[in-house]
């Protein structure tokens, strides 16, 4: 295939994991990198992250999502990394060609020898096409109106209700209060919250603002402008409980839905993904099927915390910087089984002997629960937890002398519950 | 008396149980994961503080992310919005600058948290 320009590393995405990719994969020896970014700046998604709670594990301390991008970004810039911004990847071929346009080159292909996905994720818009009634103005994901308060300025309305209670809600009831909104309440369809204990504590609790458990919007009212909402509480299957209907007048509805990594570039390639996380199916260097494509950040599964975002990145940019250099280490492959509880673990396959931590979440509320790694009979892990729950990511580093020891191919995570 | 609180300080969010004596004095708090749970703990109990993190508009358009370099008490929240929405950064505003200087004579400033968007 013709190509246009080539680089040895093209990363897909100025986000945090782009960034912090390019960065290891630089400091492993790597000169010729390009980061492709169609926003006009570095940053992703922090830039509009103005809260705290960012870092801490990275950095020792507290900051605001800017800060966090920002010391990234200064990096970048210091090691002279070079970044094309305003510049949308359109296509991404099996052969590591990707294709992209912006406003002065018009559309281009560069050939790498290695490139790392790092296009984060995008919100999940499904949450209102479930609930009947009218489609007034006045509805929007919370990033959405995250991006209109914290960037442009401007408040998407003044008496609110927020659908969801994912970290993005919760943190917008917050910013939505301080700005004069009144937010009547949060409902979630679970018995649970999707987000952190501190956020609900933080953003709620101190701003009496009530988290409604098992609860949905059933109905939206309103011609042109939202008018109001009708609440309602769900039983134990999550069907809505008729008499417990309420309205509820507001001129702003917010979906907090949960987020879905953004892979029609990788699906384009013809890379599988997996059908939990929506990411591509990778193996302990966050390479994908297709050689030489690596993955990282929230475009492979969905991160709460940025800081994991960055420790996953900087394993896929030494992954390809590796790749690159022809280096690899002894060849095993080892596929890694859920059994429910847990959900999925990143990465799915491990395909060389050395240390790897392995992420996963669970599906529901545990307590008191074990996490068992099985090889066939054999017991090669085993650990009690007090608490888990969906919304937390947790990580278990497998040591290469465990993986040598693994005699079936396949190892198992499950969860006893009740011990 | 017993408190339960939710620790905020960092995403670990451990659940506090402080035991209180009459007077309101902290006895004992358990539940923490690490030392920061208790001072947490003391704070909320006596004197609880926030965090403020928003956005001033700069001098001849665009916006700054803004936030207390430290926290403040947590009953000056809104008071510190309003001093924060009736200011205008300049049009040269760096991460890191001064915004408002003692804010509601606190003693913690508010500073740049971004760089200007546009
Ligand atoms: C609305 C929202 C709020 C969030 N709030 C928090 C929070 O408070 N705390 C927290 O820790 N995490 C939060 N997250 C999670 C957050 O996404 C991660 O912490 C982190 O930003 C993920 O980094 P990333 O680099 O993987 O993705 P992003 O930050 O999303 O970066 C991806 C980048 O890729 C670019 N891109 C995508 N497709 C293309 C393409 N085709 N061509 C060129 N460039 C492309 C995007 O423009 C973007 O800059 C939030 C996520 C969202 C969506």
């Amino acid at each position: 295939m013709n190509y246009d320009r080539k680089a040895d590393l093209v990363i897909i995405g100025g986000g945090p994991a782009g960034m912090a990719a390019a960065l290891a994969a630089r400091e492993a020896g790597i000169n010729d990198i390009l980061i492709l970014e169609r926003d006009n700046e570095l940053g992703g998604i922090l830039r509009q992250c103005i809260h705290g709670g960012f870092g801490l594990h990275t950095f020792g301390e507290e900051l605001t999502g800017p800060e966090y991008a920002y010391r990234y970004e200064k990096r970048v810039k210091e090691e002279n990394i070079p970044y094309m911004l305003n510049t949308m990847v359109t296509e991404l071929t099996p052969d590591r060609c990707v294709t992209a346009m912006n406003e002065k080159l018009g559309v281009f292909t560069v050939k790498a020898e290695a490139v790392i996905l790092a296009m984060g994720c995008r919100e999940r818009p499904k949450g209102a096409l479930g609930i009947s009634g009218t489609r007034p103005s006045g509805i929007y994901t919370a990033g959405t109106a995250q991006k209109f308060v914290n960037m442009k300025g401007y408040m998407p309305g003044r008496e609110v209700v927020i659908l969801g209670s994912g970290d993005i809600g919760l943190i917008m009831a917050r910013r939505m209060t301080l700005e004069g909104a009144k937010v009547h309440a949060v409902c979630e369809l679970m018995p649970y919250s999707g987000g952190l204990a501190r956020n609900i504590e933080q953003c709620l609790n101190d701003y009496g603002i009530p988290l409604k458990l098992s609860h949905t919007v059933a109905e939206i009212h309103g011609k042109e402008r939202l008018e109001g909402v009708t609440i309602v509480k769900v039983d134990e299957n999550r069907r809505p409980i008729p008499e417990t209907r309420e309205y509820v007048k507001c001129d702003t509805l917010l979906l907090s839905c949960g987020l879905i990594p953004e892979n029609e570039l990788t699906k384009g390639a013809g890379i599988s993904l997996d059908r939990v996380t929506g990411g591509a199916v990778v193996n302990g260097k966050r390479e994908t099927e297709c050689e030489g494509i690596f993955a990282c950040g929230n475009v492979l599964h969905v991160h709460d915390l940025v800081d994991f975002v960055s420790d996953e990145a900087v394993i896929a940019g030494r992954s390809a910087a590796e790749y690159i250099k022809g280096k690899s280490n002894e060849k095993i492959k080892i596929k890694l089984q859920t059994d429910g509880k847990i959900r999925y673990t990143v990465p799915q396959i491990i395909t060389e002997l050395s240390d790897t931590t392995v992420y996963f979440r669970v599906s529901d509320v545990y307590k008191n629960a074990e996490i068992l790694i099985e090889d066939g009979e054999e017991k090669l892990y085993s650990k009690k937890t007090l608490k888990l729950a969906p919304g937390e990511m947790e990580s278990i580093k497998l040591t290469a002398n465990m993986l040598s020891r693994v005699k079936s191919g396949e190892i198992k995570f499950s969860l006893k519950t009740g011990v | 008396m017993q408190r339960n609180l939710t620790c905020i300080i960092c995403p670990r969010g451990c659940n506090l149980v402080i035991e209180l004596d009459d007077e309101g004095k902290i006895e004992s708090v358990s539940g923490n994961a690490c030392k920061r749970g208790i001072g947490y703990a003391e704070d909320e109990c006596t004197a609880p503080k926030r965090s403020v993190t928003s956005t001033v508009r700069c001098e001849g358009g665009g916006l700054i992310a803004v936030k207390t370099a430290s926290p403040i008490p947590k009953s000056l929240v809104f008071e510190c919005m309003k001093k924060i929405n009736g200011t205008h950064a300049k049009s040269d505003v760096k991460i890191g600058d001064v915004i408002i200087k003692n804010v509601l004579g606190t003693g913690v400033d508010i500073i740049a948290s971004g760089n200007k968007m546009l």
